[in-house]
């Protein structure tokens, strides 16, 4: 679950988890997270959470609500957000579930219609009141009963390690465009000529790989056919379609 | 009534992998290019109840369609202006699901069982589309890729109320969540439309473990570059996810359109006419 650290000069007060789907903040004591402070309005931001994501909204407090230095009017929190309210920091801290369930990451789950329905029922007053105030509606609000077949949902994705293997390019050997070159930078190049012979080259993060695609014939590399099969290319091969030979190579 | 043979004006190839992270397949594909079948399932629940889920829909599916288009062809039109295709889909949809309630409301190991859908019949220059949940069809025409479905999925009703942007859902940790799914209640909520295909269209249905691991671009140049050897193109599909972490089964059915395919008798019918004067 998520949740704030409420800090003021490097001093941690206290940590609040986001267990509610408001959670507001402001001087006055209804908030749920009261800061007793002048710079802080009675009614300063609000927090939304929706199962696992968290929205927080300035309400048009007097001197406004930052995140990580930049004024917002709404922002979709990320883990280590930090919100600066006067001289108060709160930090949001949405770590990704424990590594154990992870093959439960992916696994759908069905937010059942009479639970959207009963929600969008009870939260119908506040986001036409929204609409008035000039505010994007809000979502209507999300039951936080377990969903069926509940499993954790997954951390957003982690960006995948750049490949490790070099760029690679071709080299043409013979024919007009003799010593023309063609860096591989998509994940699939396509040579030869559409309903006669083609083949691809698919780059992919282990390394390149040939395969034919169509036409009666079969590339070759270095001389042999290649059959159905993608073809790994190493540097140097020289791959032969439709009479033209070309060299690959990975660029240093 | 002869009996229904698109096979050589469609070709379709499907795949369909586990990924890199889960041990079993919960997804199931069934295409049938004779008929112009193509369902793609996506189950969830516990144990193997997911798997459970999605081969009864794509199973019964193509079963019962299958015997629906012997009765009657698909572009016959009703009494009510809907298609054959149309009203089959929706009532044998319908059927499928409450066949897949019931078997998770009598197994106690089956129970919350459910799964997702995206099928389309292919019929008289059209497609009838009828989809449950997030799982996808997208259409490559001219090169362009459009994605035809619009999820039933949480994050695609915040992204339509405005609360997160598209950059913003790719952050988002609640994906896989779907509003809407077979076998959850007695009854379902199918959104089913009809489209006007084209030769030269290729349509991608895939499981969303596709969609969340592999860009839109990605896809449209894949699509592009390999519809000439669909069985190649679908595997590179699944391999790409794969090679992007592969975070959830991966399944994919590939449709391309070779041919016009007008129902018969309807060869040269005004719906032709009226296209070639637009055109």
């Amino acid at each position: 679950m998520a949740k704030l650290i409420l800090s003021m000069d490097n001093l941690v007060l206290k940590e609040i988890p986001l267990n509610k789907e408001r959670t507001t903040l402001g001087r006055k004591a209804s908030n749920d997270i009261q800061i007793d402070n002048l710079a802080i309005s009675g009614e300063h931001a609000v927090i939304v959470t929706i199962l696992n994501d968290s929205f927080l909204e300035d309400l048009n407090s007097t001197n406004g609500t930052c995140v990580n230095g930049q004024q917002i009017k709404k922002h979709f929190l990320q883990n280590n957000d930090v919100i600066e309210l006067g001289k108060y920091r709160l930090k949001y801290v949405n770590e990704a579930p424990a590594q154990a369930s992870q093959a439960d990451f992916e696994k759908t789950m069905v937010l059942r219609p009479d639970m959207m329905r009963k929600a969008a029922e009870h939260a119908g007053g506040k986001s036409a009141e929204a609409v008035e105030a000039g505010h994007a509606p809000m979502m209507p609000a999300v039951d936080l009963a377990p969903p069926i077949g509940a499993a954790v949902p997954k951390p957003a994705p982690v960006p995948e390690a750049a490949p490790v293997i070099p760029l690679g390019a071709i080299q043409v050997l013979n024919g007009s465009n003799a010593g023309k070159t063609l860096e591989l930078v998509k994940s699939l190049t396509t040579l030869g000529k559409p309903g006669v012979q083609v083949a691809v080259i698919a780059r992919r993060p282990h390394g390149y790989f040939l395969t034919h695609v169509e036409g009666a014939k079969f590339p070759s590399v270095n001389g042999e056919a290649i059959d159905t099969q993608a073809h790994e290319l190493k540097d140097h091969d020289v791959i032969e379609l439709a009479g033209v030979k070309m060299e690959f190579f990975f660029k240093l | 009534m002869a009996k229904i043979d698109l096979s050589g004006a469609i070709e379709m190839a499907t795949c369909s992998d586990p990924g890199k992270v889960r041990t079993n397949n919960e997804d199931s594909v069934l295409a049938n290019p004779q008929l112009g079948l193509a369902v793609l399932a996506d189950g969830m629940g516990g144990y193997n109840a997911g798997e459970v889920a999605s081969s009864m829909a794509t199973a019964v599916l193509g079963c019962e369609l299958e015997h629906a288009f012997g009765l009657q062809p698909p572009h016959q039109v009703r009494e009510d202006g809907k298609t054959w295709a149309r009203a089959a889909l929706m009532d044998r949809v319908a059927k499928t699901n409450a066949a897949i309630h019931h078997a998770a409301s009598n197994n106690a190991q089956y129970a919350g069982m459910g799964t997702t859908l995206v099928m389309a019949q292919f019929f008289d220059n059209r497609m009838a589309v009828a989809h449950i949940g997030d799982s996808r069809l997208y259409r490559l025409r001219d090169g362009a890729l459009f994605q035809v479905t619009r999820d039933h999925s949480l994050l695609q009703e915040q992204l339509d109320s405005g609360l997160i942007t598209p950059e913003q859902a790719r952050f988002s940790q609640n994906k896989n969540l779907v509003t809407r799914a077979m076998g959850v209640d007695a009854d379902v909520d199918t959104e089913l439309a009809e489209h006007v295909v084209l030769p030269g269209d290729v349509y991608l249905l895939c499981s969303d473990g596709l969609n969340d691991m592999v860009e839109d671009d990605e896809i449209a140049l894949t699509l592009s570059s390999l519809s000439a050897n669909l069985p190649l193109c679908a595997q590179q599909l699944v391999d790409m996810a794969n090679d992007n972490g592969g975070r959830d089964n991966i399944s994919v059915i590939l449709v391309k359109i070779k041919q016009p395919f007008p129902a018969p008798g309807m060869t040269s019918g005004w719906k032709e006419r009226v296209q070639s004067w637009f055109s």
